[in-house]
């Protein structure tokens, strides 16, 4: 196979990104993706087998067969998860990854988010650090992503925003009858509610029209494609420029190294399981937090005994995705509309600035419930089943509210991943495994969102509320799922610096959400663009016209 | 956010209502024919008792019982298909159930009346807990989720819940320039 000048492994949020500006400026690129490239004609509406609701299998992978991990509790024992399970913290294997069935929050940290040790101090235990970027760094790249990618929303609700130089590109849909019920409740009690900046068309944009507004949304595919992933922003222009190949179906088994310690290719599995090696001057890994820490875990050879950039047992660590609490609120009233996607409304005030807490996070509506999560979102006093479950049903299913949010997790070097020494997936391949749990801390700062959903609720005029916390029972990581290849300036606590390049190897990138340091309180996919773009930025800065020299 | 979309919606829903409820009863009709071996998985005694289960769970009232919205094609299919895993748990869970009901009520649970039936998911419910948290998953699967795997027939519980059926697609039901209230 043609030598190229990249590799880029995973072809997701990030890797979208990565493979759009590596071609764009005229370097050679390779695109692998181990899932399949689905389209907006491959939605199927369906509650029980979709990417959030799973009980019948993930619908943009991966499949249960063959791709199992390991997780392991805390009395030590380990277990199997297959994908379509919690445990298994599954997050997409397509084209596109998250981004094609994705709720398509796309919000920007704080400025303080990237810098959480200097803002808080490390809780014992923890290994909450500062990233070596600030929100400043970012902030070009995080219009730039607004502006490719498209994002439609309005921030000028509230003042808890980083700086700003372009308001989103596109208007927030018109408000639904949740926001109605939320705005003035929140404006009571002193909060900012705002839009919730949205990787959704709501006007025509990017050649595609704008949401249809249906139930179906959040684990779905658009089926009118109104909803803006990489599969249909930076993919196709990637492959316009003649430049990328993407290879669907293919799965990678290791990046090859040579005796002088560079990366010279990857070898990998394609769509009819036969082995092939494709070289390159550079390797960028893209495969979400969990996926492109176990590649570097893999990938052993003399010179890296413990797999790649793994030198000081870095890889896996500070695995976090998000603690999501919040309440339900019960009214006598219909609040239900039937207008997708549902999520709308959004407060920040509660990101930072809480005494006694370290950090916090946003708090939203949820996206429209389909029945199936009704069921188990009743109030306290409901029977589990029988005639008083159908009623109840019946009673709450239109009559109620969701408000929750994602926990910023205070990260812990125990809370990680491994690669399991026995259980292999369907290539042979050593599987993921996880340990740790979530920092206590983090499980009281959720706590303490609950209330405030439930006070938020109450204001709205919910008769009654039920808290959603629950107890994790093992490090998370999900479709959130980051900080497994942490970026820093210190080779003995970090994996890559802040241009997202291996400590130990400059030709191997990992650029995706495992390069987190935090994940701040927010959904995450703003951010990873926005390395994305960063990073993609500094690696063509530094190239060299017949190889990659930094 | 409502208007004669959705009003018209509910029109076609109460209409659609009753004809399920019709379309429910034959469907238990249907059930009770499965001597004729319809069941990829169940045996003719296990479905009679998973049936008591499940309507249990899901009991008839102005809209029709679990069994009667599909929801033992529902598991039965699974049991080949996704849920192939559990198999050995309804084999033996099933047939616990029967000897428990055999041996409490003297009689099969199937055979036994309403209130007796109610009993006794009642005591599989607490001695047998987690076989029947797996059957109270699937009946509400089977009944909530989507009709295309042999559940919720005819979407009956949608239409119980008033939601719209068939849902539009494609429709803009708002102004496209209307920015909202400042």
């Amino acid at each position: 196979m043609k030598r190229v000048n990249a590799v880029v492994v995973g072809a997701g949020a990030a890797g979208g990104i990565v493979a759009k500006e590596l071609s764009t400026a005229g370097l050679s690129v390779v695109l692998l993706e181990r899932g399949k490239w689905y389209t907006a004609n491959d939605c199927r509406k369906d509650d029980l087998r979709n990417q959030r609701t799973t009980v019948l299998g993930n619908a943009f992978g991966p499949e249960d067969e063959g791709n199992p991990r390991v997780w392991v509790d805390e009395k030590g024992v380990p277990h199997i998860a297959l994908p379509s399970e919690g445990a298994y913290q599954n997050n997409a294997a397509c084209v596109g990854g998250g981004t094609l069935s994705y709720g398509a929050q796309a919000w920007r940290y704080m400025p303080q988010d990237f810098r959480m040790r200097s803002t808080y101090g490390a809780p014992q235990g923890s290994s909450l650090e500062d990233w070596p970027i600030s929100y400043d760094d970012l902030e070009p790249f995080y219009e730039k992503a607004e502006y490719e990618i498209g994002i439609s929303g309005d921030y000028s609700g509230t003042p808890f925003h980083g700086p700003r130089k372009r308001p989103l590109p596109m208007p927030p849909l018109p408000p639904g009858r949740e926001f109605g019920i939320l705005e003035p409740a929140a404006k009571r009690l002193g909060l900012h509610p705002f839009h919730i900046p949205m990787a959704r068309n709501s006007v025509p944009y990017n050649g595609r029209g704008p949401c249809m507004r249906c139930r179906w949304c959040v684990g779905f595919a658009c089926e009118v494609d109104a909803k803006n992933g990489s599969q249909n922003t930076v993919i196709p222009i990637a492959l316009q420029t003649g430049n990328c190949e993407l290879r669907t179906e293919c799965m990678v088994k290791e990046i090859l190294t040579d005796e002088k310690g560079r990366a010279g290719g990857v070898s990998y599995f394609d769509e009819r399981g036969r082995l092939q090696e494709q070289l390159s001057d550079v390797v960028v890994v893209s495969g979400c937090a969990t996926e492109s820490a176990r590649l570097l875990l893999n990938s052993k050879s003399k010179l890296f005994p413990d797999g790649l950039g793994n030198r000081y047992d870095q890889v896996g660590r500070h695995l976090q995705g998000h603690l999501y609490t919040g309440a339900v609120g019960y009214f006598d009233f219909e609040t239900y509309d039937d207008v997708g996607p549902g999520a709308s409304i959004a407060i920040s005030d509660y990101n930072h600035g809480s005494p006694g807490l370290c950090g916090g996070g946003m708090l939203a509506n949820e996206f429209i419930r389909l029945p199936i999560h009704t069921v188990d979102r009743l109030p306290a006093n409901t029977p589990r089943w029988g005639s008083g479950h159908k009623r109840a049903m019946r009673d709450w299913h239109k009559r109620s509210i969701v408000i929750m949010g994602p926990t910023q997790q205070i990260p812990m070097a125990d809370g990680r991943m491994t690669v399991d020494s026995k259980v292999r997936d369907k290539w042979g391949l050593p599987v993921v495994r996880f340990s740790g749990n979530v920092h206590p801390h983090t499980m009281e700062i959720g706590d303490v969102q609950a209330k405030r959903a439930e006070a938020w609720l109450k204001e709205a005029g919910a008769v009654s509320t039920s808290q959603m916390t629950g107890r994790p029972q093992l490090v998370s990581a999900g479709q959130h799922q980051a900080g497994t290849c942490r970026m820093g300036n210190d080779p003995h606590g970090s994996v890559v610096n802040r241009n997202c390049q291996l400590h130990d190897v400059d030709n191997v990138f990992v650029i995706d959400s495992s390069v987190h340091v935090t994940n701040g309180g927010f959904n995450p996919v703003l951010t990873i663009m926005a390395i994305a773009y960063f990073a993609s930025g500094e690696l063509v800065r530094n190239w060299k016209g017949t190889g990659f020299r930094s | 956010m409502s208007n004669s979309y959705s009003r018209s919606g509910q029109m076609t829903r109460r209409q659609f209502v009753a004809i399920s409820a019709l379309g429910g009863a034959a469907a238990a009709l249907g059930c009770s024919a499965g001597k004729r071996g319809n069941w990829e998985f169940l045996s003719e005694d296990r479905a009679r008792t998973l049936t008591v289960l499940c309507d249990a769970i899901v009991p008839a009232d102005e809209f029709p019982s679990a069994s009667q919205a599909g929801v033992l094609t529902y598991i039965d299919r699974q049991l080949t298909r996704h849920y192939r895993r559990h198999q050995d748990t309804y084999r033996e869970g099933l047939d616990r159930a029967y000897t428990l009901g055999m041996k409490h009520f003297g009689k099969e649970p199937a055979a036994l009346s309403a209130e007796l039936q109610e009993e006794f998911a009642n005591d599989i419910a607490q001695q047998d807990r987690s076989f029947f948290e797996l059957v109270r998953k699937h009946t509400f699967e089977g009944y909530y989720g989507s009709p295309r795997h042999g559940g919720n027939r005819d979407g009956v519980s949608w239409q119980m819940l008033g939601l719209a059926d068939p849902p539009v697609r494609g429709r803009a039901q708002y102004d496209l320039n209307q920015r909202p209230p400042a």
